[in-house]
């Protein structure tokens, strides 16, 4: 923030970064070689509905700004328990799923509503379960960063396979430094 | 982008320029008034600067401390964590410390010298209170404080009413101990510091109103900023009616403990309507729901 903006107490809404997000598919050819993880086929993009009309309201409306391309997948809208909106997306094509959350996120940038996004979510299961169990990446929409989200219960995640994710995928992917920002997503609506 | 324009109020700006013009001029008197002093040019500087800057490092540590709050960890307040977490990601900005207070006044406040070093704190009463949409709207404000650096800039603003308090202070001891004055030369003097003296005097009430004045724009910005983040004006509006609303009805006495507070005070704990709102450190409730009702209309516009 510039010294303006302190003296006249002003925030800048935060416009997010989304190119990151292609750099997915070559990290999910990793994913599978050293970690026997392939892309579930679930993908969710997590955001904070405001009010009014230029902020949709109605499950509805998202789904028809969101309408494109609806060959193979399906696309649907769910709340989580904190408020915010879940665009959940199906398709068995990683490839697929990163085009339709890039195309989800910059219809919503169309619309100005950019600075409401969160994260977006891909699923990754074992390819021989039960493996080392499920994780999930997250794609960090403000900062332009992922970081591995396992969760093994209610309210636990096993960190150690998320740093094991981390090490692999580093090099393909930027990788979220700040650990405390490793958010964790309970009962999210992407498996 | 299209909504790029909602984030500044250019009414509330200008507002904002002209007190703190105000405050700056009233600097240059104050220098001025010292320099004809002289003497206690450092010892005024000294014992200020040292004051104000403890004030404003250890802030986050005398804040927790008068209002008997903890730290707490994520595995105890998850949910208070989960939602900073997402405001400060939605924000892009660091995660301040978080605490809560155990008593039931439903307040919160954020402190701390520098967004690196922020605690935002929210009371039992807050938590019990509130839904969570409308706590996730009062941390939303909470955490424009502290992207707004009010504590610096809320230092710095009061510093200057400390600075004249002390300056008519040392006035008034230098003209009692100079007593009658023997020779011309010193009745001069004893003149020249009792002028010192009403005119810090004057300056301190002058700064006093300024900074209160600051502090309310600074909470109206903090409520647009907060607003826009979580993007439902209304829903920090009907929690700005839970609070204040729960709060006129608590005894005054009960009260009156944390009124030291009250500038980094969500809702200022003050029962009833006495003090008048020129010596208000927050905007009243209707100036408050005036603004947000207008930011609804802007951002649906």
């Amino acid at each position: 923030m510039g010294l303006r903006d302190t003296l006249f107490g002003r925030t800048k809404q935060v416009a997010p970064k989304l190119d990151g997000l292609f750099a997915l598919p070559s990290a999910a050819l990793t994913l599978e070689s050293e970690l026997d993880l392939v892309p579930s086929g679930n993908a969710g993009l997590c955001f904070k509905a405001g009010s009014g009309e230029t902020t949709i309201t109605t499950d509805d409306e998202i789904i028809a700004l969101l309408n494109f391309d609806d060959k193979t997948g399906t696309v649907k809208v769910t709340t989580d328990d904190l408020g915010f909106k879940w665009l959940v997306v199906t398709d068995p094509e990683l490839d697929g799923l990163v085009t339709r959350i890039h195309g989800a996120n910059t219809t919503m940038v169309e619309h100005g509503l950019g600075p409401r996004l969160l994260c977006a979510v891909f699923g990754f299961v074992p390819k021989t379960p039960p493996g080392d169990g499920a994780v999930r990446m997250v794609y960090l929409l403000k900062q332009g960063t992922f970081y591995p989200f396992a969760p093994t219960g209610p309210n636990q995640r096993d960190n150690e396979l998320e740093l094991r994710v981390r090490s692999f995928v580093g090099d393909d992917l930027p990788m979220e430094k700040d650990l405390a920002r490793w958010m964790a997503l309970w009962n999210l609506p992407v498996s | 982008m299209a909504d790029s324009k909602i984030e500044s109020d250019h009414g509330l700006n200008v507002r904002m320029f002209m007190t703190g013009l105000a405050l700056v001029i009233l600097y240059v008197i104050i220098f001025t008034v010292l320099l004809n002093v002289g003497v206690q040019l450092v010892f005024v500087i000294v014992i200020c600067g040292g004051l104000l800057f403890s004030q404003y490092y250890f802030s986050d540590k005398i804040a927790m401390f008068s209002m008997h709050a903890k730290e707490v960890t994520p595995a105890q307040e998850p949910k208070l964590h989960q939602i900073v977490d997402r405001l400060c990601l939605l924000a892009n900005m660091e995660k301040p410390r978080v605490g809560v207070a155990e008593m039931d006044i439903p307040n919160a406040f954020a402190t701390g010298r520098s967004p690196n070093h922020a605690v935002i704190c929210a009371t039992r009463g807050l938590m019990n209170r509130l839904n969570d949409e409308e706590l996730e709207a009062v941390l939303a404000h909470e955490l424009s404080h502290v992207a707004h650096r009010d504590v610096a800039i809320m230092t710095i603003a009061s510093g200057v009413g400390m600075l004249a308090g002390l300056v008519s202070r040392i006035a008034l001891w230098s003209t009692l101990l100079s007593g009658g004055g023997r020779s011309r030369s010193g009745n001069q003097i004893v003149l020249l510091e009792m002028l010192t003296f009403v005119v810090s005097i004057v300056i301190y009430v002058i700064a006093f109103l300024l900074t209160m004045a600051l502090s309310r724009y600074r909470e109206l910005a903090a409520d647009r900023s907060g607003a826009i983040l979580i993007g439902k004006p209304s829903v920090l509006a009907s929690a700005l009616v839970h609070v204040t609303g729960d709060m006129g009805r608590i005894p005054r006495t009960d009260l009156r403990k944390s009124e030291g507070m009250n500038a980094f005070f969500f809702a200022p704990a003050l029962a009833g309507n006495t003090a008048a709102s020129l010596f208000s450190t927050h905007p009243s409730l209707e100036k408050r729901l005036d603004a947000l009702k207008k930011l609804e209309v802007e951002l649906n516009g």
